[in-house]
């Protein structure tokens, strides 16, 4: 895989180098992780803390979100950085996915 | 039966087993290495010769064993050329990262002084991770888990079904095992957050 080539700003230059879709969010992607009923609360609150750095509260209130409502998006950010964090939910045994967000 | 506990002087997180209890850990991790070693993580797709010589990568569809299927769940539910691209590039070291981390388990039950074969009775196993170790443990318990899960078929809220079987009853066994492993899977959760 190769690095995206720098993006030449051109000062004195009006035109944007971002995007000209001005509805596409910042973060596109978002990482959701399923509940399933094997995986232990207290390790998936502590999957989060240590991952996505999260403080204690977040992790816990995401947690409870896929414990009650079945899933909750963990993290939101470009495809790449989503597939990352997917990857690592898997190593750690979560049932994550990524999907565009809404 | 005990389960770890952090220390604080010797910043070490700890357990002692009995040689039964080591002994069905280390049988456990060995059964999951030789599963995720399996020959189905090779790309699976009959591909020409010159394309299969120059291609160094994974697979592309779902495991058909559901232990495995579980482990490496598709990443993309809607877009099956994304997902089957995210495994190709994931899997295999998905793959390699958990046979390494049970292999870890065998490795310290062995430097611990289990010996190959358990003969003697009473030997008691004292096992000290540091916390990367217990990491590393506690990411392979939760792959133990879901596969002896997944084995019996377990579902949300289901647990009054297990403990009814009756002790004879295999599949009661396996339950106490995989209840065995989240009890100490909760202790040492519990002891990272402390050494934390």
């Amino acid at each position: 895989m190769s690095a995206p080539s720098p993006v030449e700003l051109r000062p004195g230059t009006e035109q944007s180098p971002v995007a000209d879709d001005l509805t596409t969010p910042a973060t596109p992607w978002v990482t959701v992780v399923w509940n399933d009923p094997v995986n232990l609360m207290s390790y998936v609150a502590y999957v989060f803390q240590k991952h996505f750095g999260y403080e204690k509260k977040k992790a816990e209130k995401l947690m409870m979100e896929v414990h009650e409502d079945g899933r909750s998006a963990v993290s939101a950010g470009s495809r790449e950085e989503m597939e990352r964090d997917v990857q690592a939910m898997h190593g750690y045994g979560l049932w994550a996915t990524l999907e565009k967000q809404e | 039966m005990t389960g770890f506990a952090y220390h604080r002087r010797g910043k070490q997180i700890a357990a002692t087993f009995t040689g039964f209890e080591a002994d069905l850990l280390r049988s456990l991790a060995a059964q999951l290495i030789e599963l995720l070693h399996d020959e189905s993580a090779l790309p699976q797709e009959a591909i020409d010769p010159l394309e299969a010589l120059l291609d160094f990568s994974g697979p592309t569809t779902e495991p058909e064993d559901p232990v495995l299927a579980r482990l490496f769940p598709t990443a993309y539910t809607e877009d099956d050329e994304a997902a089957a691209d995210f495994r190709r590039f994931t899997e295999s070291t998905l793959r390699e990262g958990k046979a390494t981390g049970a292999a870890a388990i065998v490795d310290a039950l062995e430097e611990a002084g289990l010996p190959s074969e358990l003969s003697e009775d009473g030997l008691m196993i004292d096992v000290e991770l540091d916390q990367q170790g217990a990491e590393t443990w506690l990411r392979s318990f939760t792959d133990l888990r879901l596969a002896l899960a997944t084995r019996l078929g377990i579902e949300e809220g289901d647990e009054d079904f297990w403990d009814q079987l009756s002790d004879e009853d295999p599949r009661g066994q396996v339950y106490g095992i995989y209840q065995w492993l989240g009890y100490l899977q909760e202790t040492l959760v519990d002891s990272l957050l402390k050494a934390a």
